[in-house]
């Protein structure tokens, strides 16, 4: 794949893709007086129609998705989003957010399914379908936290949000951003938080214990309940990180492992597309004394009616404009729909299966599997000593699959995060481990190899230090 | 891995100078610059803020990652090498020397002593 210009490098000064036809009537200056046009037209490549198309044909041809490629990223969830969700979304095109809620009936009591289906896969009360990602979630939740303690007169006492060292960085981020102190507490030797350390930590201060089960070690945390009873002993609240929900979805739920809130990442455990810029959706469960709190509106059921519901005097308001994305609330729900019970829990075995298969692969291969025990939907392996995760990974580009998720979580040394997920065959698993081989024996036989990758993709190794150090966020036409 | 003598370090991997007149200098150490590779931002302390031992002061962040640098002793910021904002790389090339990070009025320089020495803070080194 060779290099190809910018649009603005195949520009040429009069060139066109159309000429709109000259119009009769007022001209642009009677319509909006001329004070309201500018004196130099914008300066926009000037392209022919072909030009343009090959273009994007080509920006097409660069992009590197689910639907090409095998896609292992750690923590992500990158599976497979079935086409036929498309079209259930293409269904609800025509909606506006202004449309009488009377004349979106339909709309409404997808949402209304949607709401009870998740209360029910995470053991929640009450569901919110606005926030529009997974960390916009994560703020919802700790704000109804500190809205709920205000509320109980506990406010100015409890300061403190406790994170485990392997959490996902929003975790402390939204704690930060809600007003609050972060606590980190370590993990044990066993993959699992330090339970005397934890219990430690937790004290009248605590607001909130922001957790993810299983954790970003892909290690579940079998001492769930223990931690729970004593977050609820001090008066915290225990908040459910969903980022990993697709290794638990259908057979364990975060309501009943004593969680009060929980987020869930649409785009990632219920198959809304992501990683493509495009908006994720994250949706937020509480338990039924964190209710009150939750953003309006809400989808209501009154008899046969479904009404949007904003007289929550408690609420801590709206988090987004309308309704969430609504696009990716029909997709999850046609997915749920289709899948069932029975398939949503074929969903996580399956996760699980593979990632636990593609772990005793590549330490066949000889990588080092940190905390090496039975893992749920991901593992974290390491290098060879020597052998640095960023090279492996660049080397892999050349391969035609994605790296893994590299350098997270921080508490391993040069960290390899991989998430095969459920939507991958034997075969597809067994070739990335191939490749990993490939990849690891060559290494050892060149010491120039890793160095010099990747050698086959449009750009090489970029310099990722200058590109942060001195930035060039510009850029403009061919000279000439 | 240069781990230089006359230096004391924290467990986190900082390093202080023994303090003169009060005040201490604090950076990063080699190993923890190799470890992060190469660094494009730092964020300081402001002068005047008074810190707890073990306090978060400083992040670093390199093209892996972002950390927090905590104050290895406590006392308050009197100066910070503003110079790392538009060259961080001083970290990477010269940590010891011009990738200092901030001064610190000690509260008590007797705890400078109880800090690692260059041997002890190689053993943690060592251990990663």
């Amino acid at each position: 794949m060779s290099d190809f210009p910018l649009v603005f490098e195949r520009s040429a000064p009069g060139r066109r893709a159309a000429r709109p036809p000259v119009t009769e009537g007022p001209g642009m200056a009677e319509l909006l007086g001329e004070d309201a046009l500018r004196a130099d037209p914008p300066r926009l490549p000037e392209v022919s129609e072909l030009d343009l198309v090959r273009h994007y044909t080509q920006l097409a041809h660069r992009q590197f998705s689910i639907d090409g490629n095998f896609y292992p990223l750690g923590s992500c969830t990158m599976k497979y989003n079935p086409k036929l969700h498309e079209d259930a979304a293409d269904r609800f095109l025509d909606l506006h957010p202004y449309q009488d809620p009377d004349h979106a009936q339909g709309v409404l009591a997808l949402l209304h399914g949607l709401q009870g289906d998740l209360a029910t896969i995470t053991g929640m009360d009450a569901i919110s379908l606005q926030p529009a990602a997974g960390a916009h979630g994560e703020l919802t939740g700790i704000l109804m936290i500190r809205a709920y303690h205000e509320a109980n007169g506990e406010g100015e006492q409890r300061r403190v949000v406790i994170c485990p060292d392997g959490a996902h960085g929003t975790n402390p981020a939204t704690a930060s951003m809600a007003g609050y102190d972060v606590v980190e507490v370590p993990t044990g030797p066993d993959g699992e938080v330090d339970i005397d350390a934890f219990e430690a930590a937790l004290g009248p201060d605590t607001a909130a214990v922001m957790l993810t089960n299983p954790n970003t070690l892909g290690i579940f945390e079998r001492r769930i309940l223990r931690m729970a009873e004593a977050a609820h002993a001090v008066g915290a609240q225990l908040y459910y990180d969903g980022a990993n929900l697709n290794a638990v979805v259908g057979r364990a739920r975060p309501g009943d492992m004593g969680f009060d809130v929980v987020h869930l990442n649409l785009h990632k455990t219920f198959t809304t597309p992501h990683g493509g810029g495009g908006p994720g959706t994250g949706p937020v469960g509480v338990k039924a004394h964190l209710a009150p709190y939750l953003p309006v509106p809400l989808v209501k059921r009154e008899g046969d009616r479904f009404v949007l519901d904003a007289e929550r005097p408690r609420s801590i308001g709206r988090m987004r404009s309308f309704y969430g994305n609504v696009g990716n609330l029909v997709r999850a729900y046609a997915y749920i729909r289709t899948l069932g019970a029975e398939g949503l829990r074929r969903v996580s075995s399956m996760a699980v299966l593979n990632a636990n298969y593609l772990r005793m692969k590549m330490k066949e291969a000889g990588f080092t599997i940190a905390f090496d025990r039975i893992n749920m939907h991901e593992f974290v392996a390491q290098p060879p000593a020597g052998l640095r995760t960023l090279d492996i990974a660049k080397a892999l580009l050349d391969h035609g699959v994605h790296p893994m998720t590299v350098y997270f979580p921080l508490i391993v040394k040069e960290a390899m995060m991989v998430e095969p997920t459920e939507t991958e065959s034997l075969e597809t698993l067994d070739a990335y481990a191939a490749i990993l081989a490939e990849v690891l024996q060559r290494a050892q036989d060149d010491p120039e190899y890793l160095a010099g990758a990747p050698r086959h993709t449009p750009v090489r190794r970029l310099d990722e230090t200058t590109a942060a150090r001195k930035p060039v966020l510009r850029h403009g036409f061919a000279p000439g | 891995m240069k781990i230089p003598q006359e230096l004391r370090f924290a467990a986190s991997h900082e390093w202080a100078t023994e303090p003169a007149d009060g005040i201490v200098t604090v950076g990063i150490s080699d190993f923890a610059q190799d470890q992060l590779g190469d660094v494009v931002f730092v964020e300081l302390p402001d002068v005047g803020r008074t810190l707890a031992a073990g306090e978060a002061a400083a992040v670093v962040e390199s093209v892996k990652t972002a950390s927090d640098i905590y104050a290895p002793l406590a006392g308050e910021v009197v100066e910070v090498n503003g110079a790392l904002l538009d060259a961080p790389e001083a970290i990477n090339t010269d940590a010891y020397g011009e990738g200092w990070l901030f001064r610190l009025r000690v509260t008590d320089p007797e705890a400078w002593g109880g800090m690692l020495d260059a041997d002890a803070y190689a053993a943690v080194a060592e251990e990663g």
